[in-house]
């Protein structure tokens, strides 16, 4: 996406104007503030291109490890129809990782160099992907919360004053819609099934619903990028905002499941037309994002053995482009 | 020359421009990373296209594009301000003057 390769003139970039930082970052935030797209060759602060490299490559990341969790019950999928499903949607995560790295690269990064850094355990990801899937319910479970809750965080993302990533989260907003529904009517046929599947319906929403809502990242008071990313307009609502919005959302739908959400002190709050909901384990969500979770080292292993048994397919693939353009050249 | 991004393994980065409908433009809708141009059109087939989003697809090397820099833009597009005239909103033609 109006990649880094468009500077390929092997022009000089223009040189510097009078203009100092401070007057060209006051014109940044103006343009910021007057709701313009900032695109890949526009002068930008460096904090903001740092800003973004981390958060759509972590964005990008967390895509890429969250097909691990789901790839797991593909073969074991409850019918042809399901394991079909399973896979258009595995195969859609992986389609989001590819148009992230794009927006990421636009910034000036490669994508070999983000890739590094998420096998080398620099780079984070999404804490959520550090939990098993234990159950085919938990398959369910993550299409109707976890994707529920990216929902929530990437809808605002669509307006984010970064173009390339805006446009990249219009394409992946659009998709998601299909991986929550698949997600609840899974979790719908379960809790109207058999006493046992209805049970496994609730074991997963029990072990799911905490770590969804840790999706959203510490609580305002403890989020340290916040206010710079709400004044750069890459964020639009505080991670407290989106997660009470999630609650509310989702609330409703849990009951209508006929499913028990496991926080005794949730509750519909007539004063201020939002759900009451008990406090989240921050020691947990720290854990896990320090690389304690249940899955992490397994995650991260995965990846990597991927990447290398893939080496010898990337190598024979220029090797066979070679060839190619070699035979193209002495046809001609 | 070597170009900043340009990858030095024999991949390169292409951009991906969809044909939605018969009738409309190409529009660019992102990149793949491709050893040639063919497998840039079969990436770009899985990538951007698992939803009918459409009927053609053309593959550019992103080296191969040159774009104009924004520091250029009031050099190359301002002189076009003022020329209303070029617009035929500009035109005073009376009421009872039709189909015109």
């Amino acid at each position: 996406m109006y990649t880094q390769g468009l500077d390929a003139a092997g022009r000089e970039p223009a040189p510097p104007d009078a203009a100092s930082d401070a007057e060209r970052e006051a014109r940044f935030q103006a343009r910021v503030d007057a709701e313009e797209k900032i695109e890949p060759k526009d002068w930008m602060p460096e904090a903001y291109r740092r800003t973004l490299i981390r958060q759509i490559s972590q964005h990008a990341h967390s895509e890429i490890v969250g097909m691990l969790p789901e790839g797991n019950w593909i073969t074991r999928a409850p019918s042809l129809l399901r394991k079909t499903i399973l896979m258009a949607k595995v195969q859609d995560e992986g389609g989001h990782g590819a148009y992230l790295y794009a927006a990421a690269e636009t910034l000036g990064v490669s994508r070999e160099e983000l890739v590094d850094q998420l096998l080398d355990g620099r780079a984070k990801y999404s804490s959520i992907f550090n939990y098993p899937t234990l159950t085919w319910a938990d398959i369910g479970a993550i299409g109707w919360l976890v994707d529920g809750a990216a929902i929530m965080n990437q809808i605002p993302l669509c307006r984010c004053s970064y173009g390339p990533y805006a446009r990249a989260m219009v394409r992946i907003c659009k998709e998601e819609s299909f991986h929550q529904r698949q997600g609840f009517e899974i979790m719908l046929k379960l809790a109207r099934g058999a006493t046992a599947q209805k049970n496994m319906a609730q074991d997963a929403l029990n072990r799911w619903w905490w770590p969804s809502l840790m999706m959203f990242g510490p609580s305002d008071v403890d989020s340290k990028h916040s206010a710079q990313s709400m004044r750069w307009k890459i964020k639009r609502f505080s991670n407290d905002e989106l997660r009470q919005k999630f609650v509310d959302f989702t609330a409703p739908q849990a009951e209508f499941l006929g499913l028990a959400v496991p926080d005794p002190e949730l509750a519909w709050d007539e004063s201020t037309q939002h759900y009451r909901f008990g406090s989240i384990d921050w020691r947990e969500f720290e854990d896990v994002l320090k690389g304690h979770g249940p899955c992490n080292r397994e995650r991260l292993e995965a990846r990597r053995k991927a990447h290398e048994d893939g080496r010898w397919v990337r190598e024979a693939a220029v090797a066979h482009a070679a060839k190619r353009a070699a035979t193209a050249r002495v046809a001609a | 020359m070597e170009h900043e991004g340009e990858r030095t393994d024999g991949w390169a980065l292409y951009e991906i421009f969809i044909r939605a409908r018969a009738g409309l433009d190409h529009k660019h809708v992102g990149s793949v990373h491709a050893t040639d141009a063919r497998m840039a059109l079969e990436h770009a087939r899985d990538v951007y296209t698992r939803r009918q989003e459409g009927i053609s697809i053309w593959v550019v090397r992103s080296a191969d594009i040159l774009a104009s820099d924004p520091a250029d833009a009031d050099a190359l597009f301002e002189p076009a301000r003022d020329k209303v005239y070029r617009h035929p909103t500009f035109y005073d033609i009376p009421d009872e003057v039709k189909t015109l």
